[in-house]
């Protein structure tokens, strides 16, 4: 085991060099910048053999991770805000045309107003583009997780993009200790990448070409089906790695104290972390809260969010972002879960951490003192926006 | 029809763009005016459909004899392929390359 020092973006390069990765194609935006700047330095000192390719955009590097998936080889590239939305096209061609390219998300909040801070706005906005959605917590999970990605995405039989997002600036450039497993033992959980077709000039075929109205429709199937079965596989890839790391990524939905728990309070991302900890605080006080942290969003698990459900009396959700016009898409899905389920409990949605907010944990212990509020007199409000600057504002939300 | 579960993951074509004419669908055709070309094959280059060959150029006439001696290939467009997005003549550096539309 080596354990070293790094930064999330530090860590997302030495997860690339680990996976084998054999095509970098790089565009640089903050706050991932450094992530394609470290790779490319382990390139030119030959700590990683690949083919690193600078774009003029990040629409060319989606193009270019998505050719060289192709041909066989193992891509991988990396953005954040803008220049994720600028690839939007493009991620719906790397799941039509079935192409497990994997790439880390640096998840910064969009403009205007300007702002390269922490907010999920940007990977939300590609909730329907076919790519397999992780959110992680810490810089260690963000190595573990790009290799178990892509273990899945590469299935013979799932054949979809994955896209890790990780907390700009709370991860990216935040130091962490991180276990960089060995080489070997990656090269023996991750086999290199072997496609059942691939672009070959000695036999040429045209990929993704024209359909009819009459099978379009199947091909679309095929994806859904391929997601669907993907949470089985995203299960047996953390399973393995549990067995060799001990590190447990077991949970689609990583809960935490929720067995018993009267309110759940679910989320993604590096809050989440802080929730955990206020958790333990309120337990000790005697009070049962628990935490839910979607670690995978596409495929959405909504089997476990019924298991949640089923035994507490009130669920908050906490977004990242806001989908305007109708609440948080965590909110949203977390509640279509719910609605066929036979228990429903009261559920509310806290719209927190914008454009870089910090989540501290007074606040969350207000968003617990308040769904505990909801579970003894009922729903209040859906949407709370909270911390918004106003005038009396309560001290907790300070 | 072909049931969901016998498709491939994505539609592959074998039968490519070489078999299929895609010239058919052009309402303007490039025109080389080969007394004007200087070889600088920048048509070529830029040709988004690979639409423009490299072929002997001995038998087309150039701007100037020497352009001919000390460069061998000439631009020939593939009017089977060519769509007719007349990028060639905007790039071209000698305006010897004209859009004609085309009649039948």
């Amino acid at each position: 085991m080596v354990r070293m020092l790094l930064t999330g973006n530090k860590t997302t390069a030495y997860s690339a060099m680990r996976s084998r990765v054999q095509v970098v194609s790089a565009y640089p935006i903050t706050p991932q910048t450094t992530i394609v700047e470290h790779i490319a330095e382990f390139i030119a000192d030959g700590l990683m053999k690949a083919e690193y390719i600078q774009v003029e955009s990040e629409h060319s590097a989606m193009a270019a991770a998505i050719a060289a998936s192709n041909t066989g080889a193992r891509a991988f590239t990396a953005t954040s805000a803008h220049g994720l939305l600028l690839m939007h096209e493009m991620l719906h061609w790397a799941t039509g045309a079935r192409l497990p390219v994997v790439m880390v998300n640096v998840n910064r909040a969009l403009g205007p107003p300007w702002s390269v801070w922490a907010d999920h706005l940007d990977s939300i906005s590609q909730r329907d583009t076919g790519w397999m959605q992780y959110y992680v917590e810490n810089n260690q999970e963000i190595f573990d997780t790009v290799i178990m990605a892509y273990k899945v995405s590469e299935r013979p039989d799932i054949m979809l993009p994955s896209m890790i997002s990780q907390d700009a600036f709370y991860l990216s450039h935040t130091v962490e200790p991180v276990d960089i497993v060995e080489q070997e033992v990656v090269d023996n959980y991750l086999p290199p990448y072997d496609p059942p077709y691939r672009l070959d000039v000695n036999n040429p075929a045209g990929f993704g070409s024209l359909v009819m109205p009459n099978h379009y429709y199947e091909f679309r199937y095929k994806i859904a089906e391929a997601m669907e079965k993907a949470k089985k596989y995203i299960k047996e890839a953390a399973e393995e790695w549990y067995e060799i790391t001990g590190r447990d990524y077991r949970g689609l939905l990583d809960c935490y104290r929720c067995e018993d728990a009267d309110v759940v309070l679910f989320g993604a991302g590096t809050m989440m972390s802080t929730a955990k900890e206020v958790v333990d605080w309120m337990r000790a006080e005697g009070k049962k809260v628990g935490v839910a942290r979607i670690r995978v969003f596409r495929p959405f698990p909504g089997e476990d969010v019924r298991k949640v459900a089923d035994g507490a009396a009130a669920i908050g959700v906490m977004d990242r972002a806001y989908g305007f016009g109708r609440g948080g898409a965590f909110f949203n899905e977390v509640n279509s879960a719910l609605y066929n389920h036979r228990n429903r409990p009261p559920t509310k949605n806290y719209i927190i951490g914008l454009g870089g907010r910090d989540v501290k944990p007074r606040h969350i212990r207000a968003i617990f003192n308040d769904l505990l509020k909801v579970k003894d007199e009922g729903l209040d409000e859906e949407f709370r926006w909270f911390g918004l600057r106003r005038e009396n504002m309560p001290e907790e939300e300070i | 029809m072909i049931p969901y579960d016998k498709l491939p993951h994505t539609p592959i074509a074998s039968v490519n763009s070489v078999v299929v004419k895609t010239g058919a669908w052009r309402t303007f055709k490039p025109v080389i005016n080969y007394e004007k070309c200087i070889r600088c094959m920048i048509c070529w280059k830029f040709c988004p459909d690979v639409s423009i060959r490299l072929e002997d150029g001995s038998s087309y006439p150039a701007q100037s004899e020497r352009i001919k001696e000390t460069i061998k290939e000439a631009p020939v467009i593939d009017y089977d392929h060519c769509k007719g997005c007349g990028i060639c003549a905007e790039e071209c550096p000698t305006k010897a390359i004209e859009m004609v539309p085309e009649e039948k």
